[in-house]
């Protein structure tokens, strides 16, 4: 019985202070995951690339050989073509990527994720994406003035109908 | 790799003497790390049912259930969550050092990789269930693993959409998307349950639930803990900022600041080749097996005592397929069997007495008979004189596994049956025997201590028989590091029989088992000779 008192007491002791060291380790020392006086600004959004510069007309031959009800006159690859797209910050290219279409046939839309840091205070962003590889211009572009504030995330997005979203 | 497994067996020894001296050797938490681990699961378990009453899945109702049953009720719900955070880091250590601890016992390797391999899932399950749990909450820890995990995810070509684009902005993050993580955090851990069930079903009676004592002290110091240091909610999560800095879990997110540093491709690499090394461990080397056990049918009656003591289910009964008048017999499953030889202790037939023929047993070793075990006692005896002469059977993984003089040393000392003590006392082959085994906290062949225990003290079949003086024998439980206990222990029972005088009704080896004897032991060095 002594044994068993001596037992938990120290035992219980030793577990204690296992438990007590745990419970500590479980929310420190914290851990900073980004410097001080950084801002988050993410690039991301989702979108096809246009392959009407893949289309074409089909020939009267071809089309005399398909069934009256699937005579379409333009022919397309099923590949979409990749997007690309740049941004810089403060007059600095710092990303300029092809991004490919997605699926297995590749056939989906290209998807954009990228992070980066920049320190807080005023940038001007501008963003540029070429959708169709057929031409030599950006078919979307903007630019923003941001006043990035410590710690603060920020988004460039793009919908089809209105361009580039700065949030 | 021998040397670095044999240090760290030597090492774990020095650190578990002083617990047991803490704890008691039924108590020592590093002899109870699986059954500590089973009951850690069900503290887990058990609290997050009862959180889970408290808990409202949504992007805002699940912040703020947290924090109202962290703070308005912290005495039931908010200490429910700390046990359930402190519980599952402690069930990380548990886990992380009962792998350690398996490989520097040598355990993993051979017949014994099925708990291994089946051990490795069980690490994931459990890291999977902390980091969903971690993302319940939806505070800036919540945050921050959920975009660090998310963006790790996205670097596999597997998802369609980049999920980490649920975490752009306050507008983008559904309710569904929590109730998909509650439904994770539910199905994982029933997952994790299913592993660590299939990891134990290649041992007879796993030992699932720690003593009452440690369980109680586990419980007690966690529930201490968690009103000492109650578990913390940080900020609410807010998808406009990011968490520059957390505090983190060093447990089960203790990978993440690695994985802040490093890139993705090397992160998933790294965990693909670490994850390949622990698959391939138990063959890397392959371990060179010993022949399995064999059952003799001639002097096997279906008793079923070896499978009763067999501590790895690799032995069950039959149907008789011989013809003899008993209904069944025994059968050993080569892949499970450790060759621990403890199912030949248990014998009824394993009895050094017999002098007509060869000694053959009911189930025996093949590259260690019962007939050579005998031959190296006799030999053994030579080596012992004067007054006090005592022989030991050890236990390969005890203290007394270095060879020595006048000393016998058995894969588990519970090969040895009872009689075999008989045959050296009453052959006059020494005055006393000391039975050296692992240490008492924890057989290497999880059984064989208490099997020889209760048999010594005729608890358990095959008994010890009555005209075996019970102060003849002396039994050390103590493990590799503990050799100067063991001469201390050795030195003391010597004086004691010599003060004891000679053992009474004593009879010498008779001429045939000495020519038998004998010839076994010339068999063994020609063997020896012939093999590589």
């Amino acid at each position: 019985m002594i044994r068993r008192l001596h037992h938990l007491s120290m035992g219980g002791t030793v577990t204690l202070v296992l438990c007590l060291g745990v419970a500590w380790l479980s929310a420190s020392p914290a851990w900073r995951s980004v410097p001080e006086n950084m801002a988050l600004v993410r690039l991301s959004f989702t979108h096809s690339g246009d392959r009407s510069a893949s289309c074409r007309d089909r020939t009267p031959e071809e089309l005399a050989k398909l069934p009256p009800n699937m005579r379409q006159t333009q022919i397309c690859d099923r590949r979409r073509p990749p997007i690309y797209v740049e941004l810089e910050v403060d007059g600095t290219l710092i990303y300029a990527e092809q991004s490919p279409p997605s699926g297995l046939a590749g056939s989906g839309p290209s998807r954009l994720y990228e992070r980066l840091l920049l320190p807080t205070g005023s940038h001007v962003l501008t963003v540029r994406m070429r959708d169709n590889p057929a031409s030599d211009t950006f078919g979307y572009a903007a630019t923003r003035n941001v006043d990035l504030k410590p710690r603060q995330s920020f988004v460039i997005d793009f919908r089809k109908e209105i361009g580039f979203v700065f949030e | 790799m021998t040397s670095l497994r044999a240090t760290l067996k030597r090492g774990f020894d020095r650190v578990e003497r002083p617990l047991d001296t803490l704890f008691g050797s039924d108590w020592n938490p590093l002899a109870n790390l699986g059954p500590l681990g089973w009951f850690l699961f069900w503290i887990v378990t058990g609290t997050g049912v009862y959180l889970f009453i408290f808990f409202d899945t949504g992007v805002v109702n699940a912040y703020q259930s947290v924090k109202w049953l962290s703070e308005s009720h912290w005495f039931h719900a908010g200490l429910a969550r700390s046990l359930h955070r402190y519980a599952s880091d402690l069930m990380v250590i548990i886990m992380l050092v009962h792998l350690v601890r398996e490989w520097a016992f040598d355990r993993y390797r051979g017949r014994r990789w099925f708990s291994w391999i089946t051990g490795v899932p069980v690490i994931w399950f459990v890291y999977l269930s902390g980091i969903t749990g971690y993302w319940l909450v939806w505070d800036e820890l919540a945050q921050y693993v959920a975009l660090t995990t998310t963006e790790l995810l996205d670097a596999l070509p597997f998802f369609a959409e980049p999920i980490a684009r649920n975490f752009l902005t306050p507008e983008s993050l559904s309710g569904r998307f929590f109730t998909l993580m509650v439904f994770l955090h539910i199905a994982i851990p029933l997952l994790l349950l299913l592993m660590m069930w299939i990891h134990i079903q290649r041992i007879t009676s796993a030992r699932t639930r720690p003593p009452r004592g440690l369980s109680i002290l586990t419980l007690t110091a966690l529930v201490m803990a968690s009103f000492a240091l109650p578990a913390v909610l940080q900020g609410p999560a807010d998808l406009s900022t990011f968490p520059a800095r957390v505090g983190l879990d060093w447990f089960i997110l203790g990978l993440y600041p690695v994985i802040d540093m490093v890139p993705p491709g090397v992160i998933w690499t790294g965990a693909l080749l670490v994850t390949i090394l622990l698959f391939g461990l138990p063959w890397l080397p392959p371990r060179k097996e010993n022949a399995a056990a064999q059952v003799f049918l001639e002097f096997c009656n279906g008793c079923t005592r070896c499978e009763d003591d067999c501590p790895y289910t690799a032995i069950t009964m039959v149907p008789r397929s011989d013809g003899a008048p008993f209904p069944q017999e025994a059968k050993v499953d080569p892949d499970k069997c450790v060759t621990c030889g403890i199912c030949m202790g248990s014998c009824p037939s394993s009895t050094p007495f017999r002098r007509v023929g060869p000694l053959i047993t009911g189930i025996d070793l093949p590259d260690r008979r019962l007939e050579q075990v005998r031959a190296e006692v006799i030999a053994a005896a030579a080596d012992l004189s004067g007054p006090g002469r005592v022989m030991t059977i050890a236990c390969d993984h005890g203290a007394a596994a270095a060879p020595e003089k006048g000393r016998v040393v058995l894969p588990c000392v519970a090969m040895a049956p009872p009689s075999l003590f008989d045959f050296i006392l009453s052959r006059d082959l020494a005055d006393g025997v000391c039975i050296a085994g692992c240490a008492e906290r924890e057989c290497y062949n999880r059984l064989g201590g208490k099997w020889t225990e209760e048999r010594i003290a005729r608890m358990r079949d095959p008994q010890l028989r009555k005209r075996v003086p019970r102060e003849r024998l002396l039994t050390v439980w103590e493990g590799p590091s503990a050799s100067a206990v063991l001469d201390h222990s050795l030195d003391d029972f010597s004086e004691r029989l010599a003060a004891m005088g000679p053992m009474p009704n004593k009879s010498s080896l008779s001429p045939e088992e000495v020519r038998n004897a004998a010839s076994v032991a010339a068999l063994d060095v020609a063997d020896a000779t012939v093999l590589p």
